[in-house]
Order: C-alpha cells, then sequence, then structure tokens
C-alpha cells in the first residue's frame, strides 16, 4: 500500500498547493473569460442580425457538441500553426484558450435562456422611457435574468473547476498534473483521494458562495 | 387649431402581423394638450395604433411624425424622441429588480443625466402626488396592482415628456384600484399634458377626453367629440358597439 494519505499530504503539501494554485487559476480564467464571451454570444444570437444569430448559434453548437479534450487539442497543436504569434507566447494559453471558448458555449445557452425568460414588457417599458438598447440590456434585462439563471450559472462554473483537470494532460501545472508527477515517485492512490478531497473543498465553497448571493439577490421578491 | 404642427400626426398607418391587417391606414393629428380616448372592439387595432406611435410597434407602411419630425426606429434619435413620449401600459412593466425610487430615477439620470440628488428629489414630488411617497424604498412586489400603476405613471412622468400614452391602464386591475388610477390620469389630463388613452372606461372617456376615436377593423370608423360621439353617434357599427358597452 505504501505510505499513509496524512503522510504525503505532510511530505508534498507544496506540490498540492501549488497544483491547487493552478486550477484555480485556470478555473479563474475560464469563468471571468467564458461568462464575459458567453455575455456576447448570447446577444448576438439574439439579435436581429440573421449572420450574427446564425455564427452564434454554430458557435455554441459545435464546442457543446465535440468534447472538451479534442478541442484542447486542436487548439495546443493546430492553434500555434494557423496564427503563429501563439508559438511566442506560454504553452498554456492555447489551452486556456479552448478552456474559455468551451465554457463560453454553455454560458452563452444559460444566458440566453435567462434573457428570454425576462418578460418582453420590461424592454418595452425601458425603450418606452427612451432608454438606449444596451442600457436597457445592462440595467434591466440582464440583472433579472442573472437571477434567474444563477443556480445554472452556478452548475456551470463548478464543471468548469472540475473540467480544468484536463489541462494537466497538457503538461500545466494543476491538481491532476501532481498526481502525474507523484505517481513516477510510485504514490499510486493517495494522491487521488487528496485531490477530490481539494477539489471537493472548491466546489462546496463556490456552491456555498452562490446560495449566499442568491439569498441576497432575492431581496426584491 | 388646424394651424399648428400636430404633436402627434400619423400618415396612412398600416400594419401587418404576417397575413394580418392590423392597422389599414390611419391619418390622425393629435394636438398639444389635447386629451384623446380610443375606444373600440378587442382586435380592433386600438392598442396596435397606440404602439405605433412611439415605433414600440414598427408600422408596415406609413409614417408618423413627432413635433414635426418623421419617426424612425433604425435612428438613434429614436431614443430621445421617446424620452418625450411617455407610455403606461396594461400590465404595468415596472422594474422588479428596482426600488420604486430607482423606477423613477433610473431613466433620468441614466439617459438625460439629471443628477442622482436632483433626480430623486423630483421623483419624491410626483410620489407624493400619487400618494406612494412612504413606498418609495420599497420594492415593486410590496406594491397592490393600483400602486403600481401609479408608480408607472409616475416614472413616465419623471422623463418630462410632451405626451402620455396609456394602453388600456385600467384594465388588469381589480375593480377597487381602478378609481384611484383613473383619478390620476385625469388630474394629469387636466393639468394640460396631451393623453392618448386606450380605455373601455366609457364613463372616464366621456369625462376626461377632447376627443374619441373609435378604430375597429384597423381604421378610425368614427371620432368626434365626447358628446357627439356618445349622444348621437352616427355610424352602425358605433351604434352597435355603444349598446353593448353602455
Amino acid at each position: 500500500m505504501g505510505p499513509s494519505i496524512p503522510d504525503v499530504l505532510i511530505e508534498y503539501w507544496p506540490m498540492f498547493l501549488k497544483g491547487a494554485v493552478g486550477t484555480l487559476r485556470y478555473a479563474a480564467i475560464a469563468v471571468a473569460g467564458g461568462t464575459l464571451l458567453g455575455t456576447l454570444i448570447a446577444i448576438m444570437r439574439l439579435s436581429n442580425n440573421k449572420i450574427l444569430t446564425f455564427l452564434a448559434t454554430v458557435y455554441a453548437d459545435v464546442l457543446r457538441g465535440t468534447p472538451l479534450l479534442v478541442q484542447m487539442y486542436i487548439s495546443y497543436f493546430f492553434l500555434p500553426m494557423v496564427i503563429p504569434a501563439l508559438n511566442n507566447v506560454d504553452k498554456e494559453v492555447t489551452v486556456l484558450i479552448a478552456l474559455t471558448m468551451n465554457s463560453s458555449a454553455y454560458v452563452s445557452e444559460i444566458i440566453r435562456g435567462g434573457i428570454n425568460s425576462v418578460d418582453i414588457g420590461q424592454t418595452e417599458a425601458a425603450r418606452s422611457l427612451g432608454m438606449s438598447a444596451s442600457h436597457t440590456m445592462t440595467k434591466i434585462i440582464l440583472p433579472q435574468a442573472l437571477k434567474n439563471i444563477l443556480p445554472s450559472l452556478a452548475n456551470e462554473y463548478i464543471s468548469m473547476i472540475k473540467e480544468t483537470s484536463m489541462a494537466g494532460t497538457f503538461m500545466l501545472y494543476e491538481l491532476m498534473y501532481t498526481r502525474t508527477l507523484l505517481a513516477n515517485k510510485y504514490l499510486s492512490w493517495q494522491p487521488l483521494f487528496i485531490i477530490a478531497g481539494i477539489y471537493l473543498i472548491m466546489t462546496l465553497v463556490l456552491t456555498n458562495l452562490v446560495k449566499f448571493f442568491e439569498r441576497r439577490m432575492s431581496v426584491s421578491d | 387649431m388646424t394651424d399648428k404642427v400636430p404633436l402627434i400626426e400619423t400618415v396612412d398607418l398600416k400594419k401587418d402581423f404576417n397575413d394580418l391587417h392590423v392597422l389599414k391606414g390611419i391619418s390622425e393629428k393629435i394636438y398639444k394638450g389635447e386629451v384623446v380616448c380610443i375606444i373600440g372592439p378587442s382586435g380592433g387595432g386600438k392598442s396596435t395604433f397606440l404602439r405605433c406611435l412611439n415605433m414600440l410597434e414598427v408600422p408596415t407602411s406609413g409614417d408618423v411624425y413627432f413635433e414635426g419630425e418623421k419617426l424612425d426606429v433604425k435612428n438613434t434619435d429614436i431614443d430621445l424622441h421617446r424620452q418625450k413620449i411617455g407610455m403606461v401600459f396594461q400590465q404595468f412593466n415596472v422594474f422588479p429588480h428596482l426600488t420604486v425610487l430607482e423606477n423613477i430615477t433610473l431613466a433620468p439620470t441614466l439617459e438625460k443625466r439629471i443628477p442622482k440628488e436632483e433626480a430623486e428629489k423630483k421623483a419624491m414630488e410626483l410620489l407624493e402626488q400619487v400618494g406612494l411617497s412612504d413606498k418609495a424604498k420599497e420594492y415593486p412586489r410590496k406594491l397592490s396592482g393600483g400602486q403600481k400603476q401609479r408608480l408607472a405613471i409616475v416614472r413616465a412622468m419623471a422623463m418630462d415628456p410632451d405626451v402620455m400614452l396609456f394602453d388600456e391602464p385600467t384594465s388588469a386591475l381589480d375593480p377597487a384600484m381602478v378609481k384611484g388610477v383613473l383619478e390620476v390620469i385625469k388630474k394629469l389630463a387636466e393639468s394640460g399634458m396631451t393623453c392618448v388613452i386606450v380605455t373601455h372606461e366609457m364613463g372616464f372617456a366621456r369625462e376626461v377626453a377632447d376627443r374619441i376615436l373609435f378604430i375597429d377593423d384597423g381604421i378610425v370608423y368614427e371620432e368626434g367629440t365626447p358628446k357627439e360621439f356618445f349622444d348621437h353617434p352616427q355610424k352602425p357599427r358605433t351604434k352597435e358597439f355603444l349598446s353593448q358597452v353602455l
């Protein structure tokens, strides 16, 4: 069996810490980038411009219909061939591009549903007051949409934290990469449970954070 | 009045919804200070006509002129024009995520860049007038239907509009709430505000209107002063409608 889990933790905690920091960093980038990009894609999809709607639909369908790991490989190996500038930056950028784009596709669908869930009368009232289309979106529609979609958005963020584990495949230092390193030291099973525990803590913290925000946003109910 | 520029003028306004011809060509002039009530059977095009006046509904053909300028929904000026055309909806459409005060101050601060304190001061005065000043910090869910509608009226008034459009403002209200809302509208009309009101409240229309438009089957079928219209309707469909509702 080898050393116990606490022994491994005590001996190698700096590696787990580094892995956890990496995971959090990738998750944060995927969440922030995915949310911004996803909002944009959702607005494109709901716009009156047929070309924009078409492009956004294809974007979301392709990225949701193919495995993230395949997207990461394409981004890692193929993207630098067509965008030479990517050869001059850290390889993690290509993996992050795939993570962010993938999450943006899922987020865009959630936000699209959220925007559609807001009564059309809200838009009409805002526009009739002379509010611009963008102010109507940012001040009236999105705040109400966000409240409706917070639970599904939180689920998506939790998935993103877990999906960063695939970045380890490309030698990026996150939690699963810690496992690869420790497997070389003949620690086959202990790191797995430690890593699982760390993921669980992260997702539980996020879940409760979202619950807190849901309570705060429900003041107008 | 005929030598003045109308506040609102429609020229051969037509609106189709797919194969359905809802408006079949309406040319009307509404002058400053006028109170025009629009009545007629459901599905006749009353609300569609009203919603064309601020381009919430884009006409299939024909034009709308506001203060002499042609409205174009593709032009950014449309927002500036809409700021002067207040609208009140059947379903209130107050903003549920904002407090009563924020509902009123949002558009003036955002679009007219009025300082927050000034906008709030004005909002409080307006709330006072409709008996809602004690609700300023509440969210709309705490308001009754009648209070929501009064808030919606005040929200539109806060933009200092030159005309107010009312789209069946009391149709979604409990009977007990109707009177309070109608009183607010009546006060507004008496203060000289130009009002265009789609309504089923015949007594109210008769009392406040300078002119009645009877819209049926997509056209202004008959119009006149309340007295002419209600006491001496000329055309058969008008007579039939009035005999059913009065």
